[in-house]
């Protein structure tokens, strides 16, 4: 927002504009700019995931739309769910069935204003900055809920059940796998936390053999926190036939879809700046020149890949199994780890 | 309070646009409902019996743990903040220790739950 | 083996049996309606015969008898090797009694031959249709049941009662207080009865199970099939023997040159007519073709079932070599039609054998990637192991044969216990697996694909020059030569074509070791152009019979797990 603060103060027509009114008009920038950036954002990752998953499995994907590889496909599929029939079961709780996708959008969506893109590249610089979005996440699992109960549908609602279960359960380890870098750092903001980690590559948290831990109980519970293959329970196409948005239709359709590969950016962009190094390079002398929001978002679409490779590589769980490692080995584990982390700080200083 | 005003901006225009997406696809899209179309979709066949009923009791056992744990995490993070500071002053031993005790019924609740069988999915 | 058993029969039963009969080395039996039961369990019990597995049953309709059905049981040894076939005749509105008690793949066996014949067993568990629509009116398979009628039917059978699906949540909670907690004092959930198909991304083809689940667990489950039936089995009465062919292709799409394959094979040993030794060779090569393809099929959409969607385009690629041989070889991907009676539609064409060499190196380049990245996965294994095991006896009961029978840990295998087309002289092993779960299937069908291949590598190093059709004038079409040239030629050529190949008069089971296990025809010829009756043994009807007490217990996503690894293929399982 202090980007298009700035911008705005200098350009001409904005002079000797009121201060509220400035301000406003940036903050209507920055919201545009994140919607223009979740929904082209989301487009192209349903894209990146079509064509990772047909590379991976020995075919091409996408290759028609757009002449280059597909690339409008996700615009076509856009215009074609926008211009599709939409379905309302006689059953269905009317107004529960409405406000799921919205819900789910929204959610997905309010979790980028934190997202710290760069040192002045940030939507709402929160001093609870990550115990925001962990909040905002918590609203898909509503809209989860709604969807799977609102539909009147058996499936929609094994759907829903799973996945409530299934988000809330892991929201505990991906909770209690940042603490420790909270502690180091002293702070929720996440701009700040990225900020700890200025320098060489080896300053990252990733590469304190704590933290790494931290890491790698957030990535998997944060699969699950996305309904991501091993954890994709909730749709489980083989088991619930299309899970809690079996009923859904045309646009509706589309914002589950959205909202679910805007929240994967979410977790990745979180674990970018977490643990990740933020928007540095690793390299000090590089990032005078390297634009911050490029490398921040780079890294996440890396992660965001990771994601994507995992779901076309593993088998998923079955209920029990999810909970089984979720209760029995990631939330003692995250609980040791923050211990033994508070005990040595607390030793060394 | 400021630096809340973009996340309300944000809201409105997050439900202004996809309010008005769905209202462009009941113009755009066709509207041709039929009783069979309209109905659950459950494989193809007519459901029968209610789908509002007691969902199997694991679930809300789940909730309920959830509660609890999620309750003393939230606990968890005002401590984890400070930790540093108390470091820096010097009582990071003793606020660690404070901190154990704490620590220490969560763990205690998790092994009850545990050994009582209320991790089991069976 | 057999003679020694009719004798036995004969010893014990001597009053009961109509008539004892030899015919093709197929040991047949008729006895009395009334002492059907008791021969039946004779033949299960006594040491010298066990006949421990009951294939089939199978109806004939005579009309113009006085007691005008014939009910014929298929009976089989895997310990002893003994093969007996029982009969008995029954009047229109007569009741059978049930050997459901004895068998548990009798269950679905008799209601088959109620719902096409009208046959009524006595103390039948549950005396349902089957194949056919429960608001279909008439029998299909008889005689007189017009081959072109056709009957709509709408309304999907309620298969768990009223009282299941509403019974488990009523609204009124003071009436049901009682019911709140169960023994464990745990409070009670409502059950939920949810139909899993016809249309459901987990069934193949189209199968309909409604189950009872007590959250994610299955309580109570009961099938239906029959959304494929076609009544192939009418069809066959009304066609000359070579024009079933092509209907033969529809039964196991995925492995339609094995059946091709079955089919002739019945009718040649009906037809006591020996096949060139290069025809020999090239069924074979096609028939292990159609196993590798049907278990890359199955192994893949189970694993999808399982949620490793990747591995499903692994094999699929391996698979799409392979139909472009087929394709090159027989004109079609799937409906191959590839066999006539006495031979082959054409040879191999210019190539066959590098091509195929190719398409093997894919299918083994396949089966590489999807064990690496299975085989020990956690994940997999923990969602496939223990999963839907049936132990060696209750497969046995069920009338489980092939790759699921072999995973139980029995080596029956039609290929090694009654060898055909020469397999006894091909080097090739039968892996067998231990606990009969979910994990074993796979890897027992994935090690079937590394033996297909092996026999597959020596039928094509022996692979002799020769003819691919036998000569034999009861088949085959005469020279153009002689039909131009001879009067005999002449009116050979004009039977063949206008009446079809004339199949001498009698019964007969012709049974190969199919993908999916033990594929049999049971044909009864009266000596005309069409068959009298062809009943197919099809070997994932009596697997698929077995499925809803597989379940029972387990998770709705082992069910899914489970269902998928058993390879039922609809066009078969309905037909």
């Amino acid at each position: 927002m202090e980007a298009f603060q700035q911008m705005l103060s200098q350009a001409g027509w904005a002079q000797g504009m009121q201060p509220w009114a400035l301000s406003g008009l940036a903050m209507l920038f920055a919201g545009g700019t994140i919607l223009g950036g979740v929904a082209v954002g989301a487009m192209f990752f349903i894209w990146t995931e079509r064509k990772v998953a047909g590379y991976i499995q020995s075919r091409y994907g996408p290759m028609y739309v757009g002449h280059f590889h597909g690339v409008l496909q996700s615009i076509a599929d856009g215009v074609k769910l926008l211009l599709k029939e939409d379905i309302w079961p006689t059953d269905a709780d009317k107004f529960l069935f409405r406000i799921a996708p919205l819900l789910v959008f929204t959610g997905a969506f309010l979790s980028f204003v934190v997202l710290p893109f760069g040192p002045d590249f940030v939507g709402a610089s929160l001093d609870i900055g990550l115990f925001y979005a962990f909040a905002t996440s918590s609203l898909v699992v509503m809209g989860v809920i709604a969807a799977g109960w609102g539909s009147n549908n058996k499936w929609s609602l094994y759907g829903a059940m799973r996945g409530a279960a299934q988000v809330i359960s892991y929201e505990i380890p991906l909770g209690l796998a940042v603490l420790p870098v909270v502690m180091s750092v002293g702070s929720l903001n996440l701009g700040t936390l990225a900020e700890a980690q200025r320098g060489w590559l080896w300053s990252w948290h990733l590469f304190n053999p704590i933290f790494f831990v931290s890491f790698v109980i957030y990535l998997i519970s944060s699969l699950a926190e996305v309904n991501r293959v091993p954890f994709d329970l909730p749709e489980t196409e083989s088991e619930l036939v299309s899970g809690y948005h079996t009923e859904y239709t045309g646009m509706k359709f589309a914002f589950f879809f959205l909202g679910e590969y805007a929240d994967m950016f979410v977790v990745s962009a979180i674990a970018v700046s977490v643990f990740l190094g933020g928007w540095y390079t690793g390299i000090p002398a590089v990032d005078a020149f390297v634009p911050a929001p490029l490398v921040f978002i780079l890294k996440s679409v890396f992660l965001v890949f990771v994601q994507i490779w995992l779901r076309w590589t593993l088998p998923r769980l079955r209920v029990d199994q999810l909970m089984y490692v979720c209760w029995k080995v990631f939330i003692p584990l995250s609980l040791a780890n923050l211990f033994i982390y508070g005990l040595i700080r607390s030793m060394v200083g | 309070m400021n630096a809340y005003v973009p996340i309300l901006v944000v809201m409105t225009i997050a439900v202004v646009f996809s309010l008005l997406f769905l209202v462009l696809s009941k113009l755009l899209g066709p509207s041709r409902p039929d009783p069979e179309k309209l109905t659950a979709y459950e494989c193809g066949v007519p459901t029968r019996g209610s789908t509002n009923l007691r969902f199997y009791v694991r679930f809300y056992v789940v909730a309920l743990l959830f509660l609890l744990f999620d309750l003393e995490a939230a606990f968890l993070i005002p401590w984890a903040v400070s930790f540093r500071s108390f470091v820096a002053d010097g009582v990071g031993y003793s606020m660690f220790a404070a901190m154990t005790v704490f620590f220490g019924l969560l763990v205690v609740g998790l092994v009850y739950e545990w050994r009582k069988g209320a991790l089991e999915w069976e | 083996m057999t003679a020694k058993s009719l004798e036995l029969l004969q010893q014990r039963f001597g009053a009961e049996l109509v008539e004892v009969d030899d015919y093709l080395g197929d040991a047949s039996v008729t006895v009395r309606k009334s002492a059907v039961h008791e021969v039946l369990a004779f033949c299960k019990d006594e040491p010298t015969l066990r006949c421990d597995l009951l294939l089939d049953i199978a109806g004939v309709d005579h009309p113009e008898r006085e007691e005008r059905f014939e009910v014929v049981y298929l009976l089989r040894s895997l310990q002893t090797g003994t093969r007996l076939r029982l009969k008995t005749t029954v009047a229109d509105g007569d009741a059978v009694s049930t050997v459901s008690d004895l068998w548990r793949s009798a269950n679905w066996a008799e209601r088959e031959v109620y719902d096409l014949y009208g046959v009524r067993f006595e103390g039948h568990p549950d005396p349902r249709r089957i194949l056919c629509h429960h608001e279909f009116e008439g029998h299909a398979l008889r005689k007189d049941y017009p081959i072109g009628k056709g009957q709509m039917c709408y309304v999907p059978e309620a298969l768990l009662t009223d009282q299941q699906v509403e019974g488990s949540h009523a609204l009124d909670v003071e009436s049901r207080s009682g019911q709140l907690q169960n023994v464990d004092g745990e409070i009670a959930s409502d059950l939920l009865a949810i139909n899993l198909g016809p249309s459901h991304p987990a069934m193949h083809g189209a199968l309909r199970v409604e189950a009872l689940l007590d959250g994610e667990t299955i309580v109570d489950a009961r099938s239906e099939i029959g959304y494929l039936h076609r009544c192939f089995e009418k069809e066959a009465e009304d066609h000359t023997w070579q024009q079933i062919i092509p209907y033969t292709d529809r039964l196991n799409y995925v492995s339609a040159l094995t059946n091709n394959v079955a089919y002739v094979h019945a009718v040649e040993k009906m037809l006591q007519l020996e096949v060139p030794e290069r025809a020999r060779v090239i069924r074979v090569i096609v028939s292990e073709m159609g196993r590798i393809m049907d278990h890359l099929v199955c192994v893949g959409t189970n694993l999808v079932d399982i949620g490793a969607l990747t591995n499903f385009w692994y094999f699929f690629n391996a698979r799409e070599y392979m139909y472009e041989v087929v394709e090159r070889l027989c004109g079609e991907r799937l409906t191959t039609s590839y066999t006539r009676i006495g031979g082959l539609y054409r040879d191999l064409y210019e190539g066959f054998e590098s091509d195929l060499r190719f398409a093997l190196t894919k299918v083994a380049e396949g089966v590489k990637d999807v064990t690496g990245l299975v085989q020990r996965n956690r994940i997999f294994m923990d969602r496939a192991i223990g999963v839907g095991a049936m132990s060696a006896e209750d497969a046995i009961d069920w009338g489980w044969t092939g790759p699921c029978l072999r995973s139980t840990g029995v080596d029956y295998d039609v290929r090694k216990a009654f060898p055909y087309l020469g397999y006894e002289t091909y080097d090739f092993d039968i892996p067998v697996g231990e606990n009969g779960d979910c994990y074993d299937r796979i890897l027992c069908r994935i090690e079937e694909i590394h033996q297909s291949m092996r026999i597959i590598d020596q039928a094509l190093k022996r692979l002799p020059d020769g003819p691919i059709q036998s000569p034999d004038r009861r088949v085959a079409l005469p020279p153009k030569d002689e039909v131009y040239n001879s009067i005999e030629g002449m009116m050979n050529h004009f039977k063949l074509v206008f009446e079809g190949i004339q199949v001498p008069a009698g019964e007969a089971y012709g049974f190969i070791e199919g993908a999916n296990g033990e594929l049999g025809f049971y044909i009864v010829s009266d000596g005309s152009g069409n068959p009298y009756r062809m009943k197919v043994r099809p070997p994932c009807f009596p697997i698929f019979s077995s499925f809803t007490e597989l379940v029972k217990g387990q998770m709705v996503a082992d069910a899914i797990a489970t269902l998928g690894g058993l390879n039922i293929i609809a066009g078969e399982l309905d037909r």
